[in-house]
């Protein structure tokens, strides 16, 4: 998917002072972001990659924000970004979510690829793909995992065999997201079977290369979200190696601390539930929800949330002033799958039976959404390493116990 | 957030030290053996010298005025060994009360609190926590002035206190007092608690309050008491996590060397999991605490949910993890020489002071809008 540039490039100057700059990035949003976007869930554009191509604001809006680099606004420019400092780029996110707008490329390629790319990608590499993640013109598929690798990724088997000027890759990846959408995929291949961990290669796979099928897999939300993706005698090019052969594993593992990092933001942040229980269950004289069980654990849930909010804002500050060590992002994750989680349950609670509907007549469009949430919210606790594995590296990173026997 | 200031930094370093030096949890059990009442003189007298009795007073008044969270980083580190003081009461609440207060009421007390000489404690029903029949002073305008009778308790510290800050019931509605310990037709008596601390209830029969002693009228004195609550409770809750921290930190320590069917306990995945949802807890409740704390310096209009919201965590966090303790110690949590029954019953303590979990859960969901 080529997109013209529409947009003409026009030079933005922006100010080195924090105040000026804040009101040049708000001054930015109001001019260019579309007001039909305006408070809409881009999840739903995230999700599914071909809905929001289809989507002309939303296309309006990525090409606006890809011609000026806001997207990874602290990328240099010649890797599509706006060469903006950290701070700047935080100014931007938070400009955004107040004029009620996001960041139109968040996606796999952002969130993983891209920061991975940054610290292990060749040059080349770098001006080959990081402009065009940047931009969300190429879409990203991570094929890790595979069916009998899963939390126990590094047991990994799809081969990779060293042809001499090409790699052969054979086997079978699954639950991989966007896989049937996607142009191209960051795979992990077996290029040694001695080793466990040190036999693993970071691959980048053009999706339209012979041999690559993807077939999608129907979730218990009934959405396609991903695929079974089948390789079979693909070819790929040495230049597509990320880092060294065997290395992938640590590679890996640092696209993984990138991918929960990514998973823990905004899962304390949807809107509190109260109207909405007042709405379905009613309220007492006092106008209180009338439900006092469910009201109280409305309360918990909403407290924790806002306990979770403070802690992502908290580590963010201390990372800034660096005065904390390491972001424990595995608990973190937990936590945040754990609010999210258990928001989604509460709401389906306080619809009542307009919460188990699966489609049609007799139900309202958000009513169905918050059902459908709730199944897909089930997956925040498996994918990008389970609850469990989670506090398996809590244990052992996070806490120093010893290993397991 | 809270990110610190380098004064700020150093100040938190040097109470680390000086609660694993000299306060160690040693002190508490001086108090359980009877050696004294309520907390160790010498260590207050200590905590006086560094300027920690200060730290909220004005320099105008020989303080420091350095702010609550620098006074919660303290309270932090105190609250890991359980050291029994009267920092908070009379550091935290009292001075917070105090500067409600006129120039003259300032001028005589605040410079003691400050060096230390004063101890000031907080007296009101059930620490602002309703209760039902729950007694209370009530007080009348007699020829001569006001006179106070009733009973209200337990006030933490009331057996160290020279000066109590007293709320009680006027016919035009709450009043606080300034009283001194020492006035006539005061009594008070010694409760055990189960945390060895020294909470009175206190006795007032026709008691008569000097020129200076009416803090606040009617008109305002629910809302100072409310807001004199909340930082009280934002403070114990900054207690509460260094208490809860040093519980958890104990018994990770504890699964690091304990053997059982030849492994080390801290390698069974079943004990390993509960340690990370512990400082998943801790995670939470350390947010909580360090934002109300710079709410209060702040002058945030949303300090009463925030001081709940830590309170709420901390009053649960605390007791789940002093459970965990005493559970994953095994026999010997049970024992008196181990100290997790020391944090176990000093939770149990901390939590029902000026609103348990519940209540304060409860109190968040209103100001939140449920
Ligand atoms: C919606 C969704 C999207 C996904 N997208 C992608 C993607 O784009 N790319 C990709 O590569 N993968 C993706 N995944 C896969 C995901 O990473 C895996 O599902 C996950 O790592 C778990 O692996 P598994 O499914 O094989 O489960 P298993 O590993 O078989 O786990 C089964 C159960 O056993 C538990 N368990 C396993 N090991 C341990 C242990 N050591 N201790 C305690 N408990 C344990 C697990 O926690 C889980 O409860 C996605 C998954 C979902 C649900």
């Amino acid at each position: 998917m080529a997109h013209a540039k529409t947009v003409e490039q026009r030079e933005q100057i922006w100010s080195d002072d924090p105040t000026a700059f804040r009101a040049q990035a708000a001054e930015w949003i109001a001019a260019n972001f579309p007001p039909q976007l305006k408070g809409c869930n881009p999840l739903i554009f995230q999700n599914d990659a071909d809905a929001a191509a289809a989507d002309a604001d939303f296309e309006l809006w990525r090409e606006r924000v890809a011609a000026a680099g806001l997207g990874m606004p602290h990328w240099p420019r010649r890797y599509g970004g706006a060469g903006l400092t950290a701070e700047q780029a935080d100014i931007i996110r938070l400009e955004l979510a107040a004029a009620g707008a996001f960041n139109p490329m968040r996606s796999n390629g952002t969130m993983m690829l891209g920061p991975t790319l940054m610290e292990y990608g060749t040059e080349e590499q770098k001006l080959q793909h990081l402009p065009f993640i940047a931009s969300h013109e190429r879409r990203w598929c991570q094929g890790f995992s595979e069916p009998g690798a899963g939390s126990d990724l590094a047991s990994l088997k799809t081969r990779a065999e060293d042809l001499g000027d090409h790699f052969l890759v054979n086997g079978q990846k699954i639950w991989t997201s966007g896989g049937d959408q996607a142009d191209w995929c960051f795979c992990l291949v077996r290029t040694d079977n001695s080793r466990k961990q040190g036999g693993i290669s970071f691959l980048l796979i053009d999706m339209k290369s012979p041999g690559v099928e993807a077939r999608p897999i129907v979730l218990i939300s009934g959405s396609t979200h991903f695929s079974e993706v089948f390789l079979s005698d693909v070819k790929v090019p040495k230049a597509n190696l990320v880092g060294e052969v065997n290395q992938g594993w640590s590679i890996a593992k640092r696209l993984l601390t990138f991918e929960r990092g990514g998973l823990t933001e905004g899962r304390g942040e949807a809107p509190s539930l109260a109207p909405l229980a007042r709405e379905y269950v009613g309220a007492d004289a006092e106008g209180r929800i009338a439900d006092p069980d469910l009201r109280g654990r409305l309360i918990r849930n909403a407290l924790r949330s806002e306990a979770y909010n403070l802690t992502l804002k908290r580590h963010a500050a201390d990372a800034a002033a660096q005065q904390a060590g390491p972001i424990p992002i595995s608990a973190i994750k937990n936590l945040g799958s754990g609010v999210a989680q258990e928001r989604s349950e509460l709401l389906i609670e306080l619809l009542g039976w307009r919460g188990l509907g699966w489609e049609g007549e007799g139900y309202a469009f958000a009513e169905l959404e918050a059902t459908r949430a709730w199944l897909h919210s089930k997956a925040f606790s498996i994918y990008g390493g389970s609850y469990e594995v989670q506090n398996n590296i809590t244990s052992k990173r996070v806490l120093g116990l010893p290993d397991q026997g | 957030m809270a990110v610190l200031s380098e004064e700020q930094i150093m100040l938190r370093n040097m109470g680390v030290e000086w609660a694993r030096d000299r306060a160690s949890v040693t002190v508490l059990r001086q108090l359980y053996d009877g050696e004294s009442v309520g907390q160790n003189p010498d260590i207050y007298a200590e905590m006086a010298s560094m300027g920690w009795t200060g730290i909220l007073i004005p320099e105008s008044h020989g303080g420091s005025d350095f702010g609550a969270l620098s006074l919660g980083l303290l309270l932090e580190q105190l609250g890991r060994t359980l050291l029994p003081s009267a920092l908070w009461s009379s550091a935290l609440v009292a001075a917070t009360a105090l500067k409600a207060g006129t120039e003259a009421q300032q001028a005589r007390w605040l410079p003691g609190i400050a060096d230390g000489s004063v101890i000031a404690a907080l007296a009101t029903p059930h620490g602002g926590f309703p209760v039902p029949n729950t007694p209370s002073i009530t007080a009348s305008i007699e020829s001569d002035g006001w006179r106070l009778s009733g009973r209200v308790g337990p006030v933490p510290d009331g057996m160290l206190a020279h000066l109590f800050i007293l709320s009680a019931e006027t016919e035009k509605g709450t009043t606080l007092f300034l009283l001194p310990a020492d006035s006539p037709g005061l009594s008070r008596r010694a409760l055990a608690q189960i945390d060895a601390r020294a909470p009175a209830i206190l006795e007032l029969d026709g008691v008569a309050i000097e020129a200076q002693g009416l803090l606040a009228g009617p008109e305002n004195a629910a809302q100072i008491l409310e807001h004199v609550l909340d930082c009280a409770r934002v403070g114990l809750a900054a207690e509460m996590l260094g208490s809860a921290t040093q519980a958890f930190e104990t018994t990770l320590e504890y699964l690091k060397v304990r053997v059982q069917f030849d492994r080390l306990i801290g390698s069974f995945q079943a004990l390993q999991h509960r340690a990370a949802c512990m400082f998943q807890e801790l995670e939470l409740l350390r947010s909580a605490v360090e934002s109300a704390l710079a709410a209060i310096d702040a002058q945030d209009a949303d300090l009463p949910a925030k001081a709940s919201a830590a309170k709420a965590l901390a009053g649960e966090i605390l007791n789940a993890i002093s459970n965990e303790m005493v559970q994953m110690h095994g026999g010997i949590g049970m024992t008196h020489e181990h100290d997790a029954g020391l944090y176990l019953k000093r939770a149990r303590v901390a939590d029902q002071l000026l609103g348990n979990a519940a209540y304060h859960r409860e109190r968040w969901g209103r100001l939140r809008g449920f």
